[in-house]
């Protein structure tokens, strides 16, 4: 009984540290499936969490998604001026959004919350209870006692899912990325594709960043994101770009750093810090044993 | 719906590509655009449909005209105007449908673009497999789908760019079939090609390019290959009696070789043998071939080039092969580097592991006066200099390393008549001083001026034809023609 | 150094000349958003220029100390992508090198100080190299993108870094996440006798000559470049090995800055640290970015980010700023390398 509770709890945990990994992740997919790899989603997911804080203080957590949405928009647009608009390297352009990120919000923090920091004023998000779902055993607690951004990350999934495989649009995303020449022959614009992809993957990032304060942390502190952003692309390569694929890589994650907690507090032999390693490792075997073709869009990282 | 392209004219820097090129092509009518390599066929279609603007001239489709053309293909589908690309524009990832859904720009999902593909595929009597990867078909399917694509948004006026050049023959014959009653259905075919036993088996017009001007605009009534051949490649030049050097020492013999790309790009041959010869020192051998046919893999396979490998067959090379790549600036040279640098990465090898650049400048500079290079000192950058004076560098890097064999592929592209003749002079006189050169060129009058043997690639088949060569012999041997 | 045949003369001039002007743009930029968060702009950026060059001592024992790692690691980033490799991995393979050196210090008994040092930073040089591997090998055999890859192992080498301290490495008492503190022996020399500049400025600015005659003046560094500026010609009209050579590129690229690690932790910390780096390895992307990839300038760019990285410091005392605003300063200098370069590097 007590262990059934204890692998709940677990569960509960994996998913609600795997959220922000998943939110930012789709944004990512989408953006890597238009052939754009922006490293600077973790400057989008930092300036989310930031805008997440200070917009929840102003407007309760509602105000603080509508601003992590904002200001992830806001960073992604930068980045695709850039590296879409300029044509300059994406990984390089991506490096420089993330380190005027991390720069622009610890000023921004300090000047909003001064030297102590946000502390624990911010709003959050309470879990919901998914009437009927959240009464299952294991899976309810697991899956359906999380905040609204969860579930935000749960319609997601399907909904990308959707819109890449199933629609207009998204059939010109996968071109743009797979192949930009071809996609132009087809009366594709490929800039303007790739530019709203990116977009959307700072909304999505910044979606990722307002979960890790208004549903995790409950506060903002200088980096808090910590790399996070960086491991959504790592996410997006694990589930082999494909949505379904982001999102069993997301919890992958998610539970490989409650493991190493829960490691820790029952005094395991193994290093805890091998359960941190471990997902980055199989994503690296994941490269090394993929063919060529399964190393995400032919055309990722090429400028148009 | 009558398409009209009036008065385009296109440079490309100092080239001019097109000059005030009209050609009207009326509905019901398969209209043959023929001409050889480098006329400016492609770059006629490729502003007809929108990926490239005219310097001048209109489009005018169905009595709507556009002042200097199309502004994208969108705008061009838009108009009625489709293309079937010479390199295929199907993405390897996406299905079939999803191909054919992309350029159609249908908007359902994918359940139900496989259903309409289906239909459509049925209807044009083009089967394909739907749920395939574009990847997974073979070079008559992807041309297939091609097709479909354009028919699917609801083309009426078809460009097709080379469509014959990598087919077998039935399957040429059904390509034609279907151009046929596709006109018969009161639209447009335009065959680009250089073949003219498709232009004679299919089309009701012609339109001839000859260095970008029109050379000849006609209905097919009367015409015989002679007559097109002659438009295409202008009036008979007398070919000079080739006095054959002595054969020298041997240089290169091949037995059975047979060479393939390692690199999948674009359809076509790519494969060229089973071939056995011999090269000697002090012959220049030409090899003349329609592009596509095997004649890069010929080349770049006795240049022992990376790319290319044999599969069977021997190949013997005595000495060192210098090699001049067709793609000057991405193969050639490195632009961003200097003079001394590009002539360095020919010699690497034979320099010391510390690189004395006072010596390696001095060496530049007398092979600058040497192969008469100009006008930039040893320390501009490449990319500073004309096509002639690239070319010249690069002439002058292979020449340095005193190869037994000079692999050239087409070495004067691009060039203007000075420089060409300059790199012709080089040639000659690189053979006179004992190496067995190997050039080709598209040009074939430029392979007859140079060859004292020649070779000629069709399909990948290898045959010497021997002498006295005339370019009629030549140029129906190119093409597939007879014997 | 003449650099004939590296670059020609003409342009060399305006090659330089971006430089203050990103610096400066870079400046502005900082002083803009300072004002914007209500920051007393004239006290905020006068802390900065003290704590950076305010005295002899501030410039050498924080500049200059700060400015080494930096110039290791510009280093590192620039021989890679000559060799047309981006190594973002740099600070995993500076944590290696810190975990090489330490591991040196602690295990292996050694009694001559020279040969120590030797030692640990030869170690440090290797378990970069070893960090970097496994990218090296996956681009060249399989032609794998080292981007994500290096990316990636960034994290597994901050989980060894958290292992090594608690575990196998870790101080003798057991109490702390550190290493054992370095005995005088295994530390790299201070240069003087009131500064804390220690000898592996010299080391950085010998490696900046050494790399630039490397790259300017053997054959193997015209291949790396030549690789790097184009790879089809390089292959095509140089029959060189493309896949060895930029595996080559980041074999060396990965060493350098696991060096760079060990000299941090010889000259600087004399323990193996969580986050010893505070950045360095995306900070040197900007530096050897603003250099354009030349070794004789990342000495002056590394200089110039140590300064910025001081000063941010003394800015966090002496004016509340917090020290990540220099970070806006550097994607400011990149943003503006990348719009101004006529040719990715």
């Amino acid at each position: 009984m007590i262990e059934a509770i204890a692998v709940a709890a677990f569960g509960a945990a994996a998913v609600r540290v795997g959220t922000p990994l998943g939110l930012a992740a789709i944004g990512e997919l989408v953006a890597e499936k238009s052939g754009v790899i922006n490293l600077g989603i973790e400057g989008a997911m930092l300036g989310g969490a930031l805008a997440a804080a200070v917009g929840a203080s102003a407007g309760g957590p509602a105000g603080g998604i509508v601003a992590a949405v904002l200001t992830g928009t806001g960073i992604a647009a930068i980045f695709a001026a850039i590296a879409i608009g300029r044509r300059a390297d994406q990984i390089i352009t991506g490096t420089a959004i993330t380190l005027g990120a991390t720069g622009a919000t610890g000023l921004v923090a300090q000047h909003v919350w001064g030297v102590g920091g946000a502390g624990l004023s911010v709003p959050t998000l309470a879990p919901l209870n998914i009437p009927g779902l959240a009464d299952i055993p294991f899976i309810g607690p697991a899956f359906f006692r999380q905040s609204a951004l969860t579930y935000a990350c749960y319609l997601l999934i399907p909904m990308v899912s959707a819109a890449l495989y199933h629609t207009r649009s998204g059939l010109r995303l996968r071109a743009s990325g797979e192949s930009p020449d071809a996609a132009r022959a087809a009366g594709v614009n490929v800039a303007v594709v790739r530019a709203a992809a990116t977009i959307f993957g700072g909304a999505c990032a910044g979606l990722g960043g307002a979960s890790l304060v208004l549903a995790q942390v409950g506060t903002f502190t200088e980096r808090m994101t910590a790399g996070r952003g960086f491991i959504a692309i790592a996410v997006v390569a694990l589930g082999r770009w494909h949505p379904w694929g982001a999102a069993a890589a997301a919890l992958l994650f998610g539970a490989a750093t409650e493991l190493q907690y829960a490691s820790q507090a029952a005094g395991s032999a193994i290093p805890y810090q091998l359960f941190i390693a471990f997902p980055y490792l199989l994503a690296l075997l994941a490269f090394a044993v993929s063919r060529r073709g399964e190393r995400g869009p032919a055309g990722l990282g090429q400028p148009h | 719906m009558p398409l009209t392209l009036r008065g385009i004219s296109k440079r490309f820097g100092n080239t001019v590509a097109l000059d005030d090129v009209t050609m009207l092509a009326a509905p019901g009518e398969v209209h043959a655009l023929l001409g050889e390599n480098g006329a400016g066929k492609s770059t006629l279609m490729r502003i007809a449909y929108g990926l490239m603007r005219p310097d001048a001239g209109t489009i005018d489709v169905d009595g709507v005209t556009s002042g200097r053309g199309f502004r994208s293909p969108r705008v061009a589908l838009a108009a009625g105007i489709g293309m079937v690309h010479q390199h295929f524009t199907s993405i390897p990832a996406l299905t079939v449908a999803e191909n054919i859904a992309l350029t159609a720009g249908w908007s359902v999902t994918s359940r139900a673009a496989t259903l309409r593909a289906a239909a459509l595929i049925d209807a044009l009597h083009l089967p394909l497999p739907v749920t395939a990867a574009a990847a997974t078909l073979s070079v008559q399917l992807l041309q297939r789908l091609e097709i479909v694509k354009a028919l699917a948004a609801h083309a009426r006026i078809l460009l097709l760019d080379e469509p014959t050049a990598s087919l077998a023959p039935r399957e040429t014959t059904e390509l034609l079939a279907f151009l046929r009653r596709f006109a018969d259905g009161g639209n447009v075919a335009v065959l680009i090609t250089h073949k003219l036993d498709d232009v004679l088996r299919t089309a009701d017009r012609v339109t001839v390019l000859r260095r970008g001007r029109v050379t000849l605009s006609t209905g097919l009534e009367g015409q015989t290959a002679t007559s097109l051949a002659h438009a295409m490649m202008g009036a008979a030049v007398p070919v000079a009696v080739h006095k054959r050097a002595p054969p020298g020492a041997l240089v290169v013999r091949t037995q059975g070789l047979v060479l393939e790309s390692a690199e999948a790009e674009g359809p076509g041959v790519r494969r060229a043998g089973p071939v056995s010869f011999a090269l000697h020192a002090g012959e220049v051998v030409g090899v003349a071939a329609i592009e596509g046919n095997g004649q890069r893999e010929l080349l770049r396979g006795v240049a022992g080039v990376t790319g290319v490998r044999a599969i069977t067959g021997t190949l013997e090379r005595r000495g060192d092969a210098g090699f001049i790549p067709e793609n000057r600036t991405t193969e050639g040279i490195i632009p961003t580097f200097t003079l001394t640098e590009n002539l360095l990465l020919g010699r690497w090898r034979r320099t010391s592991r510390w690189l004395r650049w006072g010596v390696l400048q001095r060496c530049t500079e007398a092979l600058m006066a040497a192969h008469d290079v100009r006008p930039q000192g040893a320390a501009a950058l490449a990319s500073s200099l004309s096509g002639g004076n690239q070319q010249k560098l690069i002439f002058a890097r292979v020449v340095d390393g005193r190869p037994a064999i000079i692999v050239a592929e087409d070495p004067t592209r691009g060039l203007d008549l000075v420089a060409t003749a300059a790199i012709h002079a080089r040639l000659r006189e690189s053979a006179r001083d004992g190496a067995a050169v190997l050039v080709h060129s598209s040009d074939l009058d430029e392979v007859l001026e140079l060859a004292d043997r020649l070779f000629i690639v069709c399909r990948g088949t290898v045959r010497e034809l021997p002498p006295p060569f005339t370019r009629e012999a030549a140029g129906d041997a190119m093409l597939g023609i007879g014997g | 150094m003449t650099a004939i045949g590296l670059e020609p003369s003409a342009r060399r001039a305006r090659q330089v000349l971006h430089l203050p002007v990103a610096a400066l743009l870079g400046v502005a930029t900082l002083a803009v958003f300072l004002w914007i968060t209500g920051v007393d702009v004239p006290l905020a950026l006068g802390a900065l220029w003290r704590g950076a060059f305010g005295s002899w001592y501030v410039f050498t024992s924080a500049t200059l100390v700060r400015a080494t790692p930096l110039i290791v690691l510009g280093l590192a980033f620039a021989i890679g992508a000559r060799g047309g490799a981006l190594n973002i991995g740099m600070e995993g393979q500076f944590a290696a090198g810190a975990m090489g050196a330490a591991a040196v210090a602690t295990w292996i008994p050694v009694d001559s100080a020279p040969l120590a040092v030797a030692l640990l930073l030869l170690a440090s040089l290797l378990a970069g190299a070893l960090w970097i591997a496994v990218p090296a090998i996956l681009r060249a055999r399989f032609a794998v993108s080292e981007v994500i890859t290096t990316l990636l192992l960034n994290f597994v080498a901050s989980a060894l870094v958290s292992y090594a301290i608690t575990g196998p490495l870790q101080e003798r008492s057991r109490q702390y996440p550190q290493s054992a503190t370095l005995d005088a022996m295994w530390r790299l020399p201070h240069l003087g006798r009131v500064t804390r500049l220690h000898l592996g400025f010299v080391i950085a600015l010998l490696l900046a000559a050494v790399v630039g005659v490397v790259l300017a003046r053997t054959r193997w560094g015209f291949q790396l470049r030549a690789v790097g500026a184009s790879p089809r010609a390089a292959a095509i009209s140089g029959r060189m090995d493309v896949g060895r050579i930029a595996a080559a590129a980041l074999l060396l690229s990965g060493a350098l800055a696991g060096l760079g690690g060990g000299i941090e932790v010889s000259g600087v910390s004399y323990a193996l640290y969580q986050n010893l780096s505070p950045g360095y390895g995306f900070t040197a992307i900007a530096v050897a970015l603003l250099a354009r990839m030349r070794p004789e300038l990342v000495v002056v760019t590394g200089i110039l980010f140590g300064a910025l990285d001081a000063g941010a410091g003394a800015m966090q005392r002496d004016a509340g700023v917090p020290s990540v605003a220099a970070l806006v300063v550097e994607a400011v200098v990149i943003v503006t390398m990348l719009l101004t370069a006529r040719k990715s590097p």
